[in-house]
């Protein structure tokens, strides 16, 4: 990677940490897939030219990145503010369920299409409101409130699947995304849609917004010393509601995104299989992406194409998917150690 | 006959009380030291397969010793990457709670049962039968639990020493107290509840094992510690709310009569609003330790 590249890393410590991490995360999934019984190297072979072989499999990354984008930056924006907002898993179910509401009524296409992304994106608001609120005014530590939202929301989106939502044809499914309000197939024969630029156009507005606006300073500079920020004159109420606000568009598009774009269905199944965790993996992503906007878009990339190379290597390899979570947890793990890199500065020494 | 059903819903509370007192009790031992876990949903999601099959292996005693064990286990992970690395606690916790997700899962598929892996009836803990219902003995480990490290907190010296560690670790240091080793045990031993907690549900109350059997309660037994103010006693009171509310939730689902005024998806979401609603109320009163959540750095 060229200078160019790592300057959005802000620094290279913080690339270098990301790939220690990422080795350490392979590894021990590695030791984990031989200890089951299982051939590692069939295992990645299968996971890696799964995710990146050829242009098909990029597309379906790039497909599943879309969503995790969004709900990266969700918690992004409230990691830079020095708040942990792990609230995306919910605020997307309901943008998702937002976007569906809208395809009831039988609307013109272009119209049908921006009010569904309208009201996703007040859905995600909606859900992300409280959060502010009781953080505001009543200092309730926000990975309560958002946790117990997140099984709220689980709940609620259960019964509007079940009750509001369900396909007269077929119960086991909302109804479809009406044809003028989905986005386009941008690859055709995969999942890969046109929305794939409403997260990269969202990452740049997020990072155009945190770097190279007043708002965007007074954020990062609450996370970086909240009694500096203070004695500045930064109103601390103000910055918990623009995050949370921030936040909750981002995964409400989240939701609406990737049910609209998605096919062949463009519906939410009963149990949520397509979209449970797509908030939580998004907590990892922001974090490989050291939560920066652009590196979240090479994150979100790569782990896409994880959970799409995931699939082959069940296929070819019979480890199971969820390996592919297993890497994630373990990179995450890791990379909450600040000073990884001095820990393995022995490896520099040798070389 | 409804006095039948309140009591019915009063021992279904007593059984769904059990894991959010002991995770909050234990979280209440590390949170004393300084340590805030997030974590525990993946510990107790982890311990409830480690527990079945430890169970089926050789009897519910070893399943739930097995619990404990990997609560342990997850929980020196933690205490080692955030007491001696001084890492972001926050971080580490969701790094644990993707790991067992993960793993939870890849093991269920491994096992042949991608959905749902019972328990054998003969594996798991048997119950005491009363003339007014059946009742788990774990109901009173869990009762005992908090009153014990309600003493060890407030009434031995090791408990001061950990309350010192959180409140005030340089001058913990400057008297002595090894304040890595002191959190790092403090944490192991609460998450090594977790790993008991998640032992019990599924070697004796559930049964069972799925990939969302934790269901939230590490997460309400955060609450729980939050709602007492780091006083294991209050704990108990906490936990009991939840537990009425889960059960609550759970006797609606069963009842077709109920139902069809109020949908079982609208009561599931009572526990977690009555959480939210009780964090909300009496947040402004509960102080919690000085450096909690804060790396020691040694001057």
């Amino acid at each position: 990677m060229g200078k160019r590249e790592l300057r959005f890393f802000g620094r290279t410590e913080e690339l270098k940490k990301t790939v220690i991490a990422g080795i350490i995360g392979f590894a021990i999934g590695a030791l984990i897939i031989l200890v089951y019984g299982y051939d590692p190297t069939a295992a990645y072979t299968a996971l890696f030219s799964g995710a990146f072989g050829d242009l098909y499999n990029f597309s379906e990354s790039l497909a599943n990145a879309i969503p995790l984008i969004l709900t990266a930056l969700t918690f992004a924006i409230g990691f830079r503010g020095g708040m942990f907002n792990i609230g995306a898993e919910g605020q997307l179910y309901l943008g998702a369920l937002a976007a569906v509401t809208v395809s009831l009524f039988h609307l013109p296409p272009l119209f049908a299409f921006v009010l569904s992304i309208i009201f996703a994106a007040l859905a995600g608001i909606i859900w992300s409101l409280p959060v502010a609120i009781l953080k505001a005014a009543r200092g309730v530590h926000e990975v309560i409130s958002t946790i117990m939202l997140n099984w709220i929301s689980h709940y609620l989106a259960f019964y509007l699947i079940a009750q509001v939502l369900v396909d007269p044809q077929r119960a086991e499914k909302t109804v479809s995304i009406a044809e003028g309000a989905r986005f386009a197939v941008l690859m055709p024969g995969t999942s890969l849609s046109y929305g794939i630029f409403v997260s990269l156009v969202a990452a740049i507005i997020i990072y155009l917004l945190l770097w190279r606006t007043v708002i965007g300073f007074d954020i990062r500079a609450m996370g970086y010393n909240p009694q500096a920020a203070a004695y500045a004159g930064i109103e601390k109420w103000k910055i918990i509601l623009f995050v949370f606000i921030a936040g909750g568009v981002t995964a409400g598009l989240g939701g609406a995104v990737h049910v609209m774009g998605r096919p062949p269905t463009y519906a939410v199944y009963s149990g949520i299989p397509a979209i449970r965790g797509l908030g939580f993996e998004g907590l990892a992503v922001a974090m490989i992406g050291r939560n920066h906007p652009i590196g979240i878009i090479f994150a979100g990339i790569f782990f896409g194409g994880l959970l799409a190379g995931g699939r082959m290597m069940q296929l070819f390899a019979q480890v199971p998917l969820e390996m592919v979570r297993v890497v994630e947890g373990v990179v995450v793990l890791f990379l909450a150690i600040p000073e990884l890199i001095r820990l393995f500065s022995f490896l520099k020494k040798r070389s | 006959m409804s006095s039948l059903y309140l009591w019915g819903i009063f021992i279904g509370s007593l059984h769904a009380m059990v894991p959010i007192i002991l995770t909050a009790t234990g979280e209440t031992i590390g949170e004393s030291a300084g340590l805030f876990n997030i974590g525990l949903e993946g510990i107790i999601l982890f311990s409830a397969l480690t527990g079945a099959l430890g169970a089926e292996a050789g009897g519910p005693i070893i399943g739930l010793l097995v619990g404990i064990g990997t609560g342990f286990a997850i929980g020196s992970i933690f205490g080692l990457i955030n007491s001696y690395f001084k890492g972001v606690q926050l971080i580490a916790g969701v790094g644990i709670n993707l790991f067992s997700a993960g793993m939870v899962a890849f093991w269920l598929i491994h096992l042949g049962v991608p959905g749902h892996h019972a328990v054998p009836e003969e594996s798991r803990l048997i119950d005491l039968y009363t003339p007014l219902g059946n009742f788990s003995p774990m109901i009173i480990v869990a009762i005992l639990m908090p009153i014990l490290v309600y003493w060890l907190l407030f009434r031995t010296k090791l408990g001061l020493k950990i309350r010192a560690v959180g409140e005030n670790p340089q001058a913990a240091d400057v008297a002595g107290i090894n304040i890595y080793l002191v959190r790092f045990l403090s944490t192991a031993i609460g998450a090594s509840l977790a790993g008991l907690a998640g032992a019990y549900i599924s070697v004796d109350w559930i049964g069972s094992v799925t990939k969302e059997i934790s269901a939230g309660r590490g997460f309400i037994a955060l609450a729980t510690v939050v709602f007492s103010g780091l006083n294991p006693l209050l704990v108990l009171l906490g936990g009991f709310i939840f537990g009425f509310f889960d059960s609550l939730a759970v006797w609606v689902s069963t009842m077709p009569a109920v139902q069809r005024v109020i949908p079982w998806q609208l009561v599931s979401m009572a526990p977690y609003i009555v959480t939210l609603l009780i964090v909300a109320g009496v947040i402004g009163r509960v102080r919690f330790p000085a450096a909690m959540g804060i790396p020691y750095e040694r001057e």
